[in-house]
């Protein structure tokens, strides 16, 4: 059990396999953004820039569904970078880890942290904590090997199979349906649900915001209520 | 789509260069410097703060065109696909499966 986490490639092995579930989260992901893309306008060229700069699928829908919805060009970069707040949270969380990696080495895996590639090391690291430096890069890089290129394939998959769809075929829908498919998986704990309900709540009541600010605002009232909930539930489960 | 081909671009690189940035942050910074507790806290809760807020108005319960009852089934299955099964593939599925039932029910 611990010897795959001595070496760098044995790692790097390692970490490619349990990557491989992963596989059917990230492919059609991959191709719904793709059909997506092209359904609201890109082309195959600019969909697959797009998907492999930011290489962050929720991130990259947020800004397609705003901009369909007429957003202003700054509202659809802040708002989708927002969505993608949470890696400086993933990157403080492995910097303790592999900090001491050559620069370039945290640069590529900087621009690879997916959600996955961020859960799985973060997991083995805290398990193994006598992994060595290399072993524990192999690893992040052996779960990035297999994601970058499904995600990047499926995106294409999904781009071209747009192309092809008639016109007739209501895809209309097809952002809403997958944002909503992730609400459900997001309400983890109290604190995540409650953070929800302010999101929805106030993105409703601050619609008539001008610039589409309304779910920004929404978005930073949210997150301080998911936070503080998290605090009310730790002092409480501390008990007096 | 009310982007101009100059702006879709401008958009694909500043999101893509702004990503970066966040994901490396910290990753750039050598050493064991942490966040504050209060700011990594706050960060947790990013993707569940904007994703509810961004459908909330696309629930097809009273727009422009009146309700409509496929797209509300299709949306409520969805979440509720997703609340209970955590899984986010699997309430996709049960979306897209209701919504071309019905519309193919309808037409």
């Amino acid at each position: 059990m611990t010897k795959p986490f001595h070496t760098a490639r044995s790692a790097f092995w390692r970490g490619f396999r349990d990557g491989v579930p992963f596989i059917l989260i990230v492919a059609p992901f991959g191709v719904v953004f793709g059909v997506v893309a092209i359904e609201a306008g890109f082309t195959v060229a600019q969909s697959m820039a797009f998907t492999i700069s930011t290489y962050a699928g929720a991130a990259q829908l947020t800004a397609i569904q705003l901009m369909s919805e007429g957003a202003p060009l700054a509202i659809v970069i802040l708002t989708a970078l927002a969505v993608n707040a949470r890696m400086a949270m993933y990157s403080a969380s492995l910097a303790p880890h592999v900090g001491k990696a050559p620069m370039w080495q945290r640069a590529m895996m900087g621009y690879l942290m997916v959600d996955q590639t961020y859960a799985m090391s973060s997991m083995v690291y805290e398990r193994h904590p006598t992994m060595p430096l290399a072993a524990k890069t192999g690893y992040y890089f052996g779960i990035a090997s297999l994601i970058w290129p499904v995600w990047a394939s499926a995106s294409l998959a999904g781009a071209v199979l747009g192309n092809l769809i008639p016109a007739w075929v209501p895809l209309g829908f097809a952002v809403p349906i997958a944002f909503m498919a992730m609400i459900g998986p997001m309400l983890r704990t109290l604190a995540h649900v409650a953070a929800a309900f302010v999101s929805v709540t106030g993105a409703l009541i601050l619609s008539p915001v001008p610039y589409s600010l309304g779910l920004l605002i929404a978005a930073v009232l949210a997150m301080i209520t998911g936070a503080q909930v998290e605090v009310w539930m730790q002092r409480r489960r501390a008990g007096p | 789509m009310s982007l101009s081909t100059t702006e879709l671009w401008i958009m694909i690189a500043a999101l893509g260069l702004g990503t970066f940035l966040l994901r490396f942050s910290f990753l750039a910074l050598l050493g064991n410097r942490e966040l504050p507790d209060g700011l990594l806290r706050l960060l947790r809760y990013t993707p569940v703060a904007v994703i509810p807020g961004l459908m909330a108005p696309q629930m097809p319960v009273a727009g422009a065109t009146g309700p409509d009852p496929i797209k509300l089934a299709a949306a409520v299955v969805t979440v509720m696909v997703g609340v209970w099964s955590k899984n986010v593939i699997g309430a996709m599925i049960a979306g897209v499966a209701v919504l071309s039932l019905l519309t193919w029910l309808a037409g």
